[in-house]
């Protein structure tokens, strides 16, 4: 037993870090590390060189452009790209929608598709949640009515993330409505630009437009847009939740988090000398480092265990429950270590649009609207409420 | 990065793993307690027999040379059967100060019975006013003649009542810190025996006595080393420990809510419980990870070792905290009694904390280096 990376992964490691520090635009690179929303060009752009590399698809099988990585050479990567401030990857064409393509999808629908997700031609967003169906899912209620060989899509989706920019999207709807709960569901992918839908913005309590409601009205999607058979979309959407979990703790992400919190506290100061000082600041510090410390320990637990072939089930759900509740924790004492500066809303630099505040303000710009953001780690993704049902139901037994 | 087991490594899961269900089950365990003299117990015998004393020891010493993973299979299954014998006390620390510090006769005396469980040892090092550091004891050792006079007052000495002899810090004339070895029938030694609330036996212990020069084991630097090491394994040895019983506290507590019915059904159906289950294993499994952190950090340098030691020891002092007051309050009022095993489990995942520094103490060392230690 021993925690060590083996050379050749110690290897990849300094290939990706190289690859970061040539290849990442200064620009981009400045926006992720103060919290600014990035537009869809510079998403595309980031995701260009990734695609450019061949390192976009990592969960993608090889002969379809996949990198061949291994769970833990994955989790190298989404660890150095947090260190260096990328960008996340949007995951709802290459991590969502793909992955379902190529285990259920047509030949003809592998063939248009994933090239043009490969080659950011395509902006995918995510069809799933409704206004009455969130963590139970199963209970959407958007029609596909099938009328010769289209159906005629109704119904209003929401929470959709980065809808805005998306020209693609992928889409539970209910094609047999006498069929029981998770029967009848069929998987569709649907044009954006096709007449009848709409789509509105959802402005979220931290001042962002990142997800949308989205409406469907008399929407005619082609039968052939359909993957896998009709009623089978249920099957689909599970191996969607199961698929590519390793990375589910968010990491790259928390321990980037904790360096920037105490970059903050050495930062600020307090009674004369840096927060980080102040002995009970320093506890809570001190007690998210051991926090992380141990949740590292048990995702190189699951990531050993995927590499060596078991498929990560549950385990990810208590990846996810502690991850998500350290990384709020980590963007709550961060808000907190900066004191009365917390307080300012700059929106336009938070939108990526300004770029005229001074150090300190920029720094401190993002913190708050950060932990009003994270706030959604424990909701979505099935809320830590679902994970723990599945635990106690799959783990346990109960 | 390998999380798997080497095959002896397997072997000797197994070995100790069928020992304590065999020879440790509820019942067994209260007669082991109840037979407890100052003589090694027939299952100690076994452990002697089945080569388990001799595991923490390198090849040199007479030993087999086991390594953390070792210790931590080794002391996760005496966790999980609650075994009252003192594997890590009696055995592990004592020993291996001894065998780090000891001359050629005195390793002959007490270090080789010790392997082969003809006789136990103790370390006595607390003291009412050092809490948890062993550096600054108020006991005190002066040159007398060719010897010592060693006078001082120790607390809480556990398994000094099984122990054959003590290995007992006092501080030096010039302040350096010194350790003796005194046979428990020294003239000058009082003792009050007495048993722990996690069925521990201890000792109470004045000290007013005349020693021979060789008594001293080692001093200074040199001796802050030795105790440094041993306690780092002492701590991950614990932090195993924990994880065994937290196990057993989990799985009691999970059998319990399937098989009592309230209002109709099973206890398991209640949400609520069910979540509060999955918050005990959670905290295990993390906790799990801690001790595997532990166990793996043995060998690396003392800053980087002690470090990652306290940061594992100080969260599981809190997870089996939070494992075992759930454990009683899932159990309801069957959790109070002293026939619930359940108690048991819990009893000895919070006094754990009180061994070898708690949380509050270790969290003090995690903040100490947040900055330097990566």
């Amino acid at each position: 037993m021993n925690l060590q990376f083996t050379p050749e992964e110690n290897t990849f490691r300094e290939e990706v870090r190289a690859f970061l520090a040539d290849k990442l635009p200064a620009d981009i690179q400045r926006k992720v590390r103060f919290g600014q929303q990035l537009n869809a060009e510079e998403h595309v752009r980031w995701q260009n060189l990734l695609s450019e590399r061949g390192w976009l698809a990592p969960g993608w099988p090889v002969e379809h452009g996949g990198t061949g990585w291994s769970p833990v050479e994955k989790h190298i990567f989404e660890e150095e790209c947090a260190a260096a401030h990328a960008p996340t990857v949007v995951p709802f064409g290459v991590n969502m929608v793909a992955p379902v393509i190529i285990r259920f999808g047509s030949e003809e629908q592998k063939r248009h598709y994933l090239p043009r997700i490969l080659g950011n031609d395509d902006w995918w967003c995510q069809g799933y949640s409704e206004p009455g169906a969130g963590s139970d899912l199963a209970s959407l209620k958007t029609r596909a009515e099938r009328d010769g060989d289209h159906y005629i899509v109704n119904g209003q989706k929401t929470w959709t993330t980065l809808g805005q920019h998306a020209n693609m999207m992928f889409c539970l709807a209910r094609t047999d409505p006498q069929a029981k709960k998770q029967a009848g569901i069929s998987f569709l992918l649907i044009d954006m630009n096709t007449r009848g839908i709409s789509v509105r913005p959802i402005i979220t309590l931290d001042g962002a437009h990142e997800v949308n409601e989205v409406f469907l009205d008399n929407v005619r999607v082609p039968v052939a847009n359909r993957v896998g058979e009709e009623g089978e979309g249920w099957t689909c959407a599970k191996f969607l939740l199961t698929h590519e979990r390793t990375g589910i703790a968010g990491l790259g992400h928390a321990k980037q988090a904790l360096r920037h919190l105490k970059s903050v506290a050495r930062r600020q100061t307090h009674r004369g000398r840096p927060l980080i000082q102040a002995p009970s600041f320093r506890e809570q510090i001190a007690r998210s480092e051991l926090e992380l410390m141990a949740l590292e320990v048990t995702n190189l637990r699951v990531l050993a265990a995927a590499r060596d072939g078991g498929a990560p089930g549950a385990e990810s759900s208590l990846l996810k429950i502690r991850g998500s509740e350290l990384r709020q924790r980590l963007s709550d004492l961060t808000r907190r270590a900066l004191g009365p500066q917390a307080l300012p809303f700059f929106a336009d630099f938070l939108a990526g649009d300004d770029d005229t505040l001074d150090d300190d303000q920029t720094f401190a710009a993002a913190a708050t609207a950060q932990y009003l953001n994270r706030r959604k780690l424990s909701i979505y993704g099935g809320a830590n409420e679902i994970q723990k049902n599945i635990v106690a139901k799959t783990i346990l037994g109960m | 990065m390998d999380f798997s087991l080497s095959d002896e490594q397997r072997m000797l899961d197994e070995t100790v793993t069928r020992l304590v269900t065999d020879r440790c089950n509820p019942e067994q365990r209260r007669t082991l307690i109840q037979e407890r003299g100052t003589a090694s117990s027939s299952l100690w015998h076994t452990f002697a027999e089945l080569g388990l004393l001799a595991m923490p020891f390198s090849e040199e010493d007479g030993g087999l040379g086991g390594d953390g993973i070792d210790q931590m299979l080794i002391m996760q299954a005496l966790g999980r059967g609650l075994v009252p014998e003192a594997y890590l006390d009696g055995l592990m620390i004592p020993g291996m100060l001894l065998a780090k510090l000891a001359d050629d006769s005195q390793r002959e005396r007490w270090l080789t019975p010790l392997l082969e469980g003809e006789h136990q040892l103790a370390l006595a090092w607390h003291e009412t006013t050092s809490r948890y550091d062993i550096d600054t004891p108020e006991s005190h050792a002066k040159r007398r003649g060719e010897g010592w006079h060693l006078q001082g007052r120790k607390r809480v000495v556990i398994n000094a009542p099984r122990a054959a002899a003590l290995l007992v810090t006092a501080g030096l004339d010039g302040g350096a810190l010194g350790l003796f070895l005194v046979p428990v029938d020294s003239d000058g030694l009082q003792r009050r025996d007495y048993t722990t609330l996690d069925d521990q036996r201890a000792s109470d212990l004045d000290f007013d006595m005349a020693l021979p020069a060789s008594a001293l084991l080692a001093s200074g630097d040199s001796l802050l080393a030795a105790l440094g090491e041993a306690l780092a394994q002492g701590r991950a040895a614990l932090c195993a420990e924990a994880v065994g019983a937290m196990e057993m506290a989990c799985e009691q507590t999970l059998e319990y809510l399937k098989e009592r019915q309230q209002f109709g059904a099973p206890l398991s159906r209640q949400q609520a419980l069910q979540h509060r289950m999955v918050d005990m294993h959670l905290h295990l499994e993390q906790a799990r990870s801690m001790a595997i952190l532990a166990a793996t950090s043995l060998t690396l340098p003392d800053e980087q070792r002690d470090y990652r030691i306290a940061a594992a020891k100080a969260y599981i002092g809190e997870a089996a905290q939070f494992v075992a007051e759930q454990a009683i309050q899932l159990h309801g009022g069957m959790g109070m009694t002293e026939e619930c095993h359940v108690a048991h489990y819990a009893k000895r995942l919070i006094l754990l904390d009180h061994a070898l520094g708690d949380r509050d103490y270790h969290l003090e060392t995690v903040m100490a280096h947040l900055d330097s230690v990566a």
